[in-house]
């Protein structure tokens, strides 16, 4: 059987599967359409939380980022888990006992204000619906690799899937589909990654490999993995993958942004309404932590041994000894030998692209950093000298260097000549250049080098390729194109419900007609669900350029915003209506100021009021960190608006007071 | 819910879990993960420095002790002050 029926029949049977369980549990009351009717045991809404929670980008994107980012990216590891101890101590249980659906209906009734309400309806749109694109993006681009459809085709049918398991089920077929995709996804992650430990280290669980010793293809080599990536490394001129960060301030910011953006994203607290007690909403958070974990302690070995494998790729002497004591890899060999077919394969997508640039048959890969400032200049200075030439109605010239190439009539062009000089001036700097850069104790020039060969490695392939980098079976790579599509697809539903419970429950319920009967409110619900799947598959397909910039957005506003208020309305008596509404408009205008700066004014190209780069940043403080500032600032004024203004009502006190405790949480209740 | 002064005593035990959770949350992650680890090179965990163990590793586990020990620790105070479900 060819891998493409192959892919078509794993990928199939795991669509069958998820549409007969939204069959059979399918939502008849809004309990049921926005919790589940809170009869999930603690155990499955654990795993279908980390379905839910682990989306296209911990499944394709993370491992990608640590192989090519090295230790600070670690952040990601720890940020992305780190969130759950504070959702399980700070949150979870009592938003459970406050026993209803949404998290603006909280903050709606808490801070006894539907301004407040609206407000986290706003925030929480923004954020999910950034979200919602990237899933649908993830979608689109597995299916066209795996199923060799087009992009778009993809995402129709992924938001078809959706819409079928999704607007039917509600929360209740969602929870049921996500335990079954969530087994899809943790046997996808985990299959190549045993069979790649096995193979590097000898140990075939990756948490142990990554610590272990090196020993490829069962050959003891006395020294550890992470050594043996680390000299790799140095000697290819890269950074090593365990150096320090440079900007301690900057990581530690970064990674609290992460955890208390993880634990204020609304659709991953809404799970916890869904469990029957209090006492389960605790350990909730604790089981989802657990499925969480069997991705994301193995992510770190499939990052650092993708980057050790691909190296060795390109310099097959380094299995076993020092790169550069062999020759850099043929690019004839990605034909002829069976192992690197996947190199053809990926090149075909476009994602990874290799150029030889000096003409020699064989690539390099190294690290270029240095070179690639002179090399843009040569590049524009050859520009600038071709298109004055072409714009003076001259011929190709064989040697834009030559006298007769600047001039006209006979007689040289004072500005042709001009931009002639500069144009040997770029080019002998990047000579310079090639001859000062050294790459194992030679410089590149005497190597007769150009550049780093491999042009473009796009991270989000490593992954994907993972099984076929480690040669497995084809089964194995249907596998993982199910997995990756199951990421995305559980994520996307849990956040189509939160965005389609805000319209539905917060919006059109809590504000417009209060007295909406169930059966209404329910088909309301759907109706929101559905457009919102519309709007989610035209973003897909019409994605703003700037999908990486949003997250960044949605991030740190559910850091700024969502989590202080939470905390707050929780943990103090004393914060009031005033002070929620001042923290969350300071928490959400300050963090996206600050990104806009960076980024562009709502992200429009070109009104960056700063270049993104670390000298620009407010004492070394990136866009990306922010969210942690915003939501101190939340805190902060949030108190002092608070005790200058009254203080809540009773019944807001008593609340307060109710939340606290586990007795008597009951059902959830209609209002 | 019980009286007053016995709801106050109760969420005072939970804050004082809660705080120290939260300490070890500290320390485990951003302590040792980042900030202490360059202090810590010496130590080694397997072929990793033990602050780069505990950043791509440690600090989960201890994240998810700490979520389950929590739990419980909580229940068992809930049936002290005789607030359980």
């Amino acid at each position: 059987m060819d891998q493409f029926t192959l892919n078509l029949l794993v990928v199939g049977a795991s669509f069958v599967l998820y549409i007969g369980i939204a069959i059979w549990a399918r939502a008849g009351t809004t309990a049921e359409f926005y919790a589940a009717g809170r009869g999930v045991h603690p155990v499955l809404n654990g795993m279908a939380t980390g379905a839910d929670w682990m989306s296209a980008a911990s499944f394709i994107s993370m491992a990608g980022l640590i192989a090519f980012g090295g230790y600070g990216t670690s952040a990601y590891i720890m940020g992305w888990t780190g969130g759950y101890v504070l959702l399980a101590l700070l949150l979870a249980p009592y938003l459970r006992k406050f026993g209803k659906f949404t998290v603006p209906e909280f903050v709606g009734e808490r801070f006894y204000s539907n301004t407040a309400r609206l407000v986290a309806v706003v925030c929480l749109i923004v954020m999910s619906v950034t979200y919602v694109i990237g899933q649908m993006r993830g979608v689109g681009v597995t299916f066209s690799r795996f199923l060799e459809v087009k992009t778009d085709t993809g995402l129709y049918i992924g938001a078809a899937i959706v819409f079928a398991y999704a607007v039917l089920g509600g929360m209740k077929g969602i929870t049921y589909t996500q335990v079954a995709q969530y087994c899809v996804l943790i046997l996808a992650y985990s299959i190549p990654a045993i069979f790649i430990a096995l193979n590097l280290t000898g140990s075939f669980l990756p948490q142990m490999g990554i610590v272990g010793s090196y020993e490829p293809g069962g050959v003891s080599s006395g020294v550890s993995f992470l050594a043996k990536l680390d000299s790799v490394l140095t000697e290819l001129g890269f950074t090593t993958f365990t150096a320090h960060t440079t900007n301690t301030l900057n990581m530690v910011l970064f990674t609290m942004s992460l955890m208390i953006g993880t634990a204020g994203l609304p659709h991953v607290i809404s799970r916890f309404f869904t469990v029957p007690k209090v006492a389960d909403a605790r350990a909730s958070a604790g089981w989802a932590l657990v499925f969480i974990a069997l991705l994301y302690t193995v992510a770190p070995a499939v990052g650092t041994m993708a980057r050790l494998n691909f190296t060795t790729t390109m310099w097959p002497a380094a299995v076993s000894g020092n790169a550069l004591d062999g020759e850099a890899v043929a690019i004839s060999a990605f034909d002829t030998d069976p192992k690197l077919s996947w190199v053809k394969t990926w090149e075909q997508t476009g994602l990874l692209i290799m150029t030889d640039l000096n003409g020699d048959g064989k690539i390099q890969y190294f690290n270029d950093a240095p070179l690639q400032a002179p090399a843009k200049a040569a590049e524009a200075a050859t520009k600038a000298l071709v298109d004055a030439r072409t714009k003076a109605g001259l011929p190709e010239a064989a040697d834009l260097t030559a006298p007769e190439a600047v001039a006209v009539n006979g007689a040289a062009d004072a500005a042709l000549a001009d931009l002639q000089a500069k144009l040997v001036a770029a080019k002998a700097a990047l000579t310079d250049a090639q001859g000062a850069l050294m790459v194992g104790g030679k410089s590149v020039a005497d190597r007769g080098w150009v550049g780093n060969e491999v042009t473009k490695v796009d991270r989000d392939i490593m992954v994907l390729a993972n099984p076929e980098i480690a040669a497995l079976p084809g089964w194995v790579v249907a596998l993982v194109a199910a997995g990756g599509l199951a990421a995305a697809l559980s994520t996307a539903a849990g956040l189509l419900l939160a965005i389609s419970a805000a319209i539905s429950h917060d919006v059109i319920k809590g504000s417009f007609n209060p007295n909406i009967s169930e059966k209404g409110e329910l088909l309301a619900a759907r109706i929101s669900m559905s457009f919102a799947i519309v709007v989610a598959t035209y973003l897909g397909l019409h994605p703003p350029g700037f999908a990486a910039q949003v997250v960044a957005l949605a991030f740190g506003l559910a850091a700024a915003t969502i989590f202080p208020v939470l905390m707050m309305g929780i943990f103090s008596h004393r914060i009031n209506k005033e002070g929620a509404i001042v923290g969350m408009l300071v928490g959400l205008v300050f963090t996206a100021v600050y990104i806009f700066l960076y980024k562009g004014w709502f992200f429009v190209p070109g009104t960056a009021v700063y270049a993104d780069v670390e000298a620009n940043w407010f004492f070394g403080i990136s866009p990306l960190s922010i969210g942690t500032v915003g939501a101190a600032l939340n805190f902060i004024s949030a108190y002092l608006v608070s005790s200058v203004t009254a203080a809540p009502p009773k019944h807001v006190q008593d609340l307060v007071e109710s939340i606290r405790v586990p007795r008597g949480a009951g059902a959830a209740q209609a209002h | 819910m019980s009286d007053r002064t016995s709801s106050n005593a109760y969420w005072a035990a939970n804050v004082r879990i809660i705080l120290i959770s939260l300490a070890i949350w500290f320390v485990c992650s951003f302590g040792l993960g980042i900030i202490l680890r360059p202090m810590l090179m010496g130590i080694s965990v397997g072929g990793a420095d033990i602050g780069f163990w505990f950043a791509f590793n440690g600090s989960i586990y201890v994240f998810l002790i700490l979520i389950f020990v929590y739990a419980w620790r909580m229940n068992r105070l809930d049936k002290e002050f005789g607030v359980e479900e």
